[in-house]
This record gives structure tokens, C-alpha cells and sequence, in this order.
């Protein structure tokens, strides 16, 4: 085509998101790892995470899913470094969304997917910091 | 950058003759088909010879058989909705392949909804045939139609039409077919295939969009769907689309005059496509039958396992290449393709799928480039994908080589995600 305009499926922010992906990959020695899937579509998303006092110090992601599942889990991973576990837990895929530029309606529960990943690794973290304690 | 196109079943560029052919239609030759003076007579003229060019493609017995529409999606429309209402007093059954396209499928399941229908529909193989004796066994005593695709929009499957009128032509009942997906790629003969509806959208073999084509024997009624005037002999009302028409026309005479070096091209470019990617790939699957007698020259069907088909789409737009996905990531209902869950394909896999589609332009170096782009971004795609990870880590086990090491992909995402993908 020589036409200038450079059409993507998705906004800049996506799409650079989706080819460079930050966070990719596994924490071998992760406090805490979520995997969670969508139902309704199919994909798969897991992320570990590294926990020191009550903050996150690294995540990591691995995600089988489309662009926007891919983009969501990169940037859910950027936005929680640095946080405590409370604000983990009252994290909103609103905030992937927002921070994305915006995700087509029918990809919002991409977003929905980082978040459940997110609570589900602080959930496992938690599971293993009871057993510890006991 | 490259630039590959391989959406051949999407819709193709415009031949440069249709293209020209097509030009004075726009301006000096404006009039409309309908008028009596010259500005209108030599309109008509034009619309007649592309009515004879298309005819002549499939071989009808007269161009008063061919009914100009919008589009493929219109002719399936007016093939079904059309027939169904002209027919009614004889009966409110339909037979259909369980992969008919949605243009099909949709029509029926409206008159199931607001007419009283019923339907059935028959299943097909694991490589998308239909069993002519399926078809048979669905027949019943209100049967009025049956509606079978020549081949199949998504994975190539070439059905067989002439078993299946055999069996309609037995038993008095018209067999509408869609051919949207074969002409100009496969030859097309509506008096040996024996059927008395045919749909073909011109966009899919170099003419222009905004125009289809339904074949429609004398031997079958349809009631227009459009009411106005009595164009197309009062099956579709409405001024014509005349520069579209014409095109269409030459589209028609081009493919026919250069089909068999077209098959030939793209047969070629097929075998080449299939043997790189089946020896570069590992874990990957055609959907369809394998390149051959039994499948449409241009396109081939793939699934990779462990990878989901729009991030494949996305990083082979970002190399240039151009192919489409049947996965539920791509479509706006976020459900895998019916046609892949109708074969009985793994959820995973149709999720991984991705269709490449051949065309008359594409060349052995492009074939080359879009194999060697395929292994990275299969390698990108793993290496971000948990499931390749569990696999690697012996978690999970594959469905395309099972290794028996325990649950597959599919029945480890259910177990994730506390369901099974519906």
C-alpha cells in the first residue's frame, strides 16, 4: 500500500505492548504464582511474583492469548511494581485499561484476566506465608 | 517492508482489465439499465454481456438464469430466504451442512425464527466432508431445500455436490449451492453439478466488491427479498450496480480463460507452502484435507499448538504478510470458528488457527518468506505462552503428538480457568 498511514489493530500503546512485551518470563523462586484462564475465550495468563516486605519487588508474565491478552498482562506487570499487597488487592483492570490508552470493548476482559492473574498469584502467596507460619 | 498477501478468501484486488472495463460505466456510460433511450440501451447492452460472461463461467443453461445482487451474503440470502418463501405451501424443512458459511446459516435460523421452519443440520468429517448419505437420512417429507458449499470458506473442503443431487434430484428437492469459496479457482459446471441454486461473489476472483451473483434454474421459484421495480426480472429490485456488473463480467471471462494456468500457479505455491511449514514446524496441524483432489487449490488451514492464532495474525501483519484466524481471539463473539469445533477440533487448536489464502500474484520467494517469518514467530509466540512452558516441563501433553504424559492443553485451560471454553 503507499499509503503513509501506518494501520494497527490496536493504539501505539498496545501494540507496543504486544511486540515488547516488559516482564516477560518466570521468577524461579516466585513468593507467588497465579494462572488463571478465561472461560469465555480461552486464553491462559500466569504471573509470578517476587514479595519483599509486603511489596512487590518483580513480576513476571507468560500469557497464551491474543495481543491485547499479551499487552494487558505487560503492562498489569509494570503498574504493581513497587506496590503493597493491599493496593494489590483492591487493583482494578480499569487501571490496565486506562494505562493501555483503551482496549476495544470486546477485549476488555483481557484486562479482567491481568487482574484475576494478579490476585490469584497474592493469593498464593498468602496460602504459602500461612503455611510457613504455622 | 514486504508486502505478502495471503487472503486470497477475504477478497482480491481488481484485474486491471475489469478495472478499465469498468471506467466509462462510472461517467459517460452513467444511464440506468432500465431506460429506453440510447443513454439506457447501451447500459443494458453492457449489463447483458456480463450476464453472458458470467453464465457462460458456469455454465448455465441461459443468462436469464443469472440474478445480479450485492453480494455473496445477498445471493445466500435470496437462495434460501427467497426460495424458502415461493416454496412454503410444499413444505418448511431445510437439510444443511453443519459448516455451511454464516450467510447460510444465518438466513435459516431466521426463517426457523419468524417463518416456522425447522432444519437440519448434517455433520461433517474430520476433514469437513459430508457424507451424501447423511444428507439422505435428513431428508424428510417437508424437506424443501438442502444447502451444501461447494468448498469450504474456511478449511478448503470440496464437497461432493454431484453425490448430493443425486440424491435431491431422487427426491424432488432443490439443492442450493454456495460457491462463493470455489469460483474462479475450481470449475464450475451448475448442469453437471445438478443443482438449481448457486451462489459466487465476484471480489474473490479479481472483480470488484458490491456485486454477487445467484444462478437460479428455471426449475426453482424465489420470491425477491427487495420489492421496487422489476429489475433482474423482478427477483431484485433496485437501479443496478452496473460498473460493479460490468466487472464482474470480465472478472468472470478472465477467470475462466486463465483458470487452469491459475490452479496450476496457485497448486504449485500450495504443495510448496504445505511441505515448508509441515517440515519447519513442529507441532502443527492442516485443518482440512491435505492439498489434493479433495481440497480447493488456494488456501490451507493451519493450528499450532500451544499458540493462539491473533498474536500469529499480528506479528505476520507486522512482517507484511496478510492472513486471516479462525480464532475466538479474532471474532467479535469470541468463539472459535463453528467449522473448526464442527470437525472436531481441540479448543486449543482452533484457537492457534490461522488461514492462508492463496492467489494468482503470490510467488515461490513469498511462499519462502512467509515459512521463514512463521518459525520466529512461532518461537516468539512459545516463549511467551505458559502452556509451551508446561509442555516443555512435561505438565501438559500435546494433542497433535500426544506423548501420553497426562492432560492435554485443553483440559488444563478448563482446569485453570474452572470451566471448559464453552
Amino acid at each position: 500500500m503507499s499509503d503513509q498511514k501506518e494501520y494497527t489493530l490496536y493504539n501505539d500503546t498496545v501494540m507496543d505492548h504486544f511486540m515488547n512485551p516488559r516482564n516477560m518470563g518466570d521468577l524461579p523462586e516466585a513468593d507467588g504464582v497465579g494462572e488463571v484462564g478465561a472461560a469465555a475465550c480461552g486464553d491462559i495468563m500466569k504471573i509470578s511474583l517476587k514479595i519483599r516486605d509486603g511489596k512487590i519487588e518483580d513480576a513476571r508474565f507468560k500469557t497464551f492469548g491474543c495481543g491485547s491478552a499479551i499487552a494487558s498482562s505487560s503492562m498489569a506487570t509494570e503498574l504493581i511494581k513497587g506496590r503493597t499487597i493491599d493496593e494489590i488487592k483492591n487493583f482494578s483492570n480499569q487501571e490496565v485499561v486506562d494505562a493501555l490508552g483503551g482496549l476495544p470493548p470486546v477485549k476488555i476482559h483481557c484486562s479482567v484476566l491481568a487482574e484475576e492473574a494478579l490476585k490469584a498469584a497474592i493469593e498464593d502467596y498468602e496460602k504459602k506465608n500461612a503455611a510457613v507460619a504455622k | 517492508m514486504k508486502s505478502v498477501y495471503l487472503d486470497h478468501q477475504a477478497s482480491t484486488p481488481l484485474l486491471p482489465e475489469a478495472f478499465e472495463a469498468m471506467r466509462p460505466y462510472f461517467t459517460e456510460a452513467f444511464g440506468s439499465p432500465s431506460s429506453l433511450h440510447r443513454f439506457g440501451l447501451r447500459v443494458r447492452d453492457g449489463v447483458k454481456t456480463a450476464r453472458e460472461q458470467i453464465a457462460t463461467l458456469i455454465n448455465a443453461e441461459s443468462p436469464d438464469d443469472i440474478i445480479f445482487t450485492s453480494g455473496g451474503t445477498e445471493s445466500a440470502n435470496l437462495a434460501i430466504k427467497g426460495f424458502a418463501d415461493a416454496n412454503e405451501r410444499k413444505g418448511n424443512h431445510i437439510v444443511l451442512a453443519a459448516t455451511e458459511h454464516p450467510s447460510v446459516i444465518n438466513s435459516i435460523e431466521y426463517l426457523e425464527k419468524h417463518h416456522g421452519f425447522t432444519s437440519t443440520k448434517v455433520p461433517v468429517n474430520a476433514i469437513g466432508q459430508i457424507d451424501p448419505e447423511a444428507i439422505r437420512a435428513a431428508i424428510t417429507d417437508k424437506t424443501i431445500l438442502v444447502s451444501v458449499h461447494l468448498v469450504n470458506h474456511d478449511i478448503g473442503t470440496i464437497e461432493p455436490i454431484k453425490e448430493i443431487s443425486k440424491i435431491t434430484q431422487e427426491k424432488g428437492i432443490s439443492l442450493f449451492v454456495d460457491a462463493v469459496a470455489a469460483a474462479g479457482w475450481h470449475p464450475i459446471d451448475v448442469q453437471s453439478l445438478g443443482c438449481q441454486l448457486l451462489s459466487l461473489s465476484p471480489h474473490r476472483f479479481y472483480g470488484p466488491k458490491g456485486v454477487g451473483v445467484l444462478y437460479r434454474s428455471r426449475k426453482a421459484r424465489v420470491t425477491s427479498l427487495i420489492h421496487g421495480g422489476v429489475q433482474e426480472n423482478g427477483r431484485r429490485a433496485g437501479t443496478e450496480n452496473v460498473p460493479a456488473i460490468i466487472g464482474a463480467g470480465v472478472a468472470a471471462e478472465v477467470a475462466l480463460r486463465d483458470m487452469g494456468d491459475r490452479i496450476a500457479h496457485v497448486s504449485r505455491l500450495q504443495k510448496r507452502l504445505y511441505d515448508g511449514m509441515m517440515s519447519r514446524i513442529k507441532f502443527i496441524k492442516l485443518n482440512g484435507p491435505v492439498p489434493g483432489p479433495d481440497r480447493i487449490c488456494n488456501s490451507l488451514n493451519w493450528s499450532t499448538e500451544f499458540i493462539e492464532g491473533e498474536g500469529q495474525l499480528l506479528l505476520f501483519d507486522l512482517h507484511g504478510i496478510a492472513v486471516a484466524s479462525g480464532s475466538s481471539c479474532v471474532s467479535k463473539s469470541l468463539k472459535v470458528s463453528h467449522v473448526l469445533s464442527a470437525i472436531g477440533l481441540d479448543h486449543a487448536l482452533a484457537q492457534g488457527n490461522i488461514i492462508m489464502s492463496l492467489g494468482k500474484d503470490n510467488t515461490e520467494e513469498e511462499i519462502d518468506y512467509v515459512v521463514e517469518t512463521f518459525t520466529k514467530i512461532v518461537d516468539r509466540l512459545r516463549t511467551m505462552s505458559p502452556m509451551w512452558q508446561e509442555f516443555q516441563e512435561q505438565k501438559i501433553d500435546s494433542v497433535i503428538s500426544p506423548t501420553g504424559i497426562g492432560q492435554s492443553f485443553t483440559e488444563r485451560a478448563a482446569s485453570v480457568s474452572g470451566k471448559p471454553a464453552h
